[in-house]
């Protein structure tokens, strides 16, 4: 293929693309939204993703200790948990410090010992730290199996939550986005199907002048490619500076929403829209051109 | 060479456009393929162009036959015959220079090739100082010289005219008629099918008559009509 003959393909996907002016215009703005939709729920998926193992990560172990069990039993125990394979720390809270922190959220004016008849009646309890996020749920179970030990409680309930909705999100959001890529691939199907109509007299002579089959099909395959791409890089400059723009906003503000701000992990996600994109409008012209486009 | 061996075509299964014709086209002949309307010369020229298959028979040009060619060997074939349409076939959205080149850029020529030639040719057809005018901007009969400079410039070794004169006035017809003939002096087959008996009378050329398909004369330096 000659430079020459590139540059003829370029122009005459370009001209056709001038020519149907409003049906690129719908046709790269559905593909814009589709791929707007598709970054936005990718970078959701991420971010729930992200602070779904931040969370993991720092999970901690409680482990309450009988009451009845004395206090030397209870140092016993804490060198036994800290023998226990992937543990980064362990943490005695004795009662007396349960007490401390009771009196510090109530106030110490309200003799809350004498309410409760004399005797703390706080147990003893461990924090416990996992080296690893995937450790938790089995020290856990190793922590529940120490008799002394009657109960454990861990927020692994809560991030299995998290990744539930996850799975959630992800089907909707793969269904919706499924319905806006057919309607993006079937608009590009009927903007290239347009453009092969309007130049089928010059589509005869060409053939008549014997054209090969590439030398007919490459100007409509661009002209597909590109409304997608074109599509897709709309929506990869909305969600560039749209998601760059939030993060700027929320991190000083909101403390816990800890998002994603690897621009390395955004551009990911771009130029996958992109490429995608160009892909949809690539599938759109090949069906325009095997239903319309006869060589 | 060209040779028709019993072809018959029948369009739509019904209407029979040529019936078992058989002619010999020598290298370099001039040959006018006459008949009345609906006798079947566009046929005759749509199937040697491959626009149309025939039903029945062998069409050979060079020795081969053309019924069986793979989709590459057509653009071949149609690389090597220039066609001029019954109805011009210009584009109107491009100058006449564009639409000259284009059969070139089609064909994929260098760009310093098409810039050479096509002021060559536009020359030879005498539409130079119509270059840059739309094909709308054009006489008939210009309009018919720029489809003339189309098919020929790249040279190839047959020319099909479908009716090249049918509406121009007599002295843009001769004009026509001796830029036809000046391709054919160069070596090029020439193929034309005509209505205008008074030109096919002065240039007495050879004559293929075709009446309801089927051929009914084939005469060198043929006249028209033996009535006329
Ligand atoms: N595409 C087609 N489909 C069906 N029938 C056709 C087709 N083309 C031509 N015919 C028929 O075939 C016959 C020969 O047509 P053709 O066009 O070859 O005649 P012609 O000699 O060129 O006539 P004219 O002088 O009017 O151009 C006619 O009866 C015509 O109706
Ligand atoms: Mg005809």
């Amino acid at each position: 293929m000659k430079l020459r003959t590139i540059g003829y393909y370029f122009k005459q996907a370009f001209k056709s693309m001038r020519r149907n002016f409003w049906m690129s215009v719908a046709a790269i703005s559905t593909v814009a939204i589709a791929a707007f939709l598709v970054g936005i729920f990718a970078l959701l998926v991420i971010n729930v993703n992200f602070m779904a193992t931040k969370l993991e990560r720092d999970i901690e172990v409680v482990a309450f200790v009988e009451v009845d069990v004395p206090r030397a039993e209870v140092l016993e125990l804490e060198k036994q948990i800290k023998a226990l394979p992937g543990i980064a720390s362990v943490t005695l809270v004795p009662k007396e410090k349960g007490l401390e922190q009771m009196y510090a959220r109530y106030g110490r004016d309200r003799d809350l010992l004498g309410a409760l008849g004399g005797d703390n009646p706080l147990p003893d309890y461990f924090v416990v730290k996992a080296r690893e996020p995937e450790r938790v749920g089995r020290i856990a179970g190793q922590l529940a199996q120490i008799p002394q030990i009657y109960k454990v409680d861990y927020g692994q309930q809560e991030v299995e939550r998290l990744f539930q909705v996850l799975g959630w999100v992800r089907w909707v959001g793969s269904a919706l986005i499924m319905l806006l890529v057919g309607a993006a691939v079937f608009l590009i199907a009927t903007t290239v199907r347009l453009t092969v109509f309007a130049r089928q007299r010059e589509l005869q002579i060409m053939k008549l002048v014997g054209a090969g089959d590439w030398f007919i099909r490459w100007p409509f395959f661009l002209e597909g490619f590109f409304l997608g791409a074109f599509g897709a890089g709309l929506a990869c400059v909305i969600i560039y500076f749209g998601y760059f723009s939030l993060l700027e906003q929320v991190s000083p503000n909101i403390s816990f929403l800890t998002l994603v701000d690897d621009p390395v992990v955004v551009y990911q996600v771009l130029w996958r829209l992109l490429v995608g994109g160009a892909g949809v409008g690539a599938i759109g012209s090949i069906i325009s051109m095997r239903r319309f486009l006869k060589v | 060479m060209i040779q028709f061996v019993n072809v018959s075509k029948i369009y739509n299964n019904k209407v029979v456009a040529l019936r078992d014709v058989s002619v010999k086209i020598e290298k370099g002949e001039f040959v006018f393929l006459i008949g009345s309307s609906g006798a079947g010369k566009s046929t005759f020229i749509r199937l040697l162009f491959k626009e149309e298959e025939p039903s029945r028979g062998q069409i050979l040009i060079g020795n081969r036959s053309i019924n069986r060619l793979k989709k590459k060997d057509i653009c071949v074939l149609r690389r090597n015959i220039g066609v001029v349409f019954q109805d011009y076939s210009l584009l109107n959205d491009r100058t006449v220079y564009d639409n000259v080149a284009f059969a070139l850029e089609v064909m994929e020529y260098p760009g310093k090739v098409i810039r050479q030639r096509v002021p060559e040719v536009l020359e030879m057809v005498g539409l130079a100082g119509k270059a840059d005018c739309l094909p709308t901007q054009l006489s008939g009969g210009e309009q018919q010289r720029a489809a003339i400079a189309r098919a020929i410039i790249n040279g190839p070794q047959i020319l099909l005219a479908d009716e090249p004169t049918g509406n121009l006035d007599p002295e843009t017809a001769w004009g026509i008629m001796e830029l036809l003939n000046d391709i054919n002096r160069r070596g090029t087959t020439v193929i034309m099918a005509t209505h205008a008996a008074d030109i096919v009378n002065k240039m007495r050329k050879r004559l293929i008559a075709l009446d309801r398909g089927e051929v009914v004369r084939d005469e060198e330096r043929g006249v028209y009509s033996h009535e006329a």
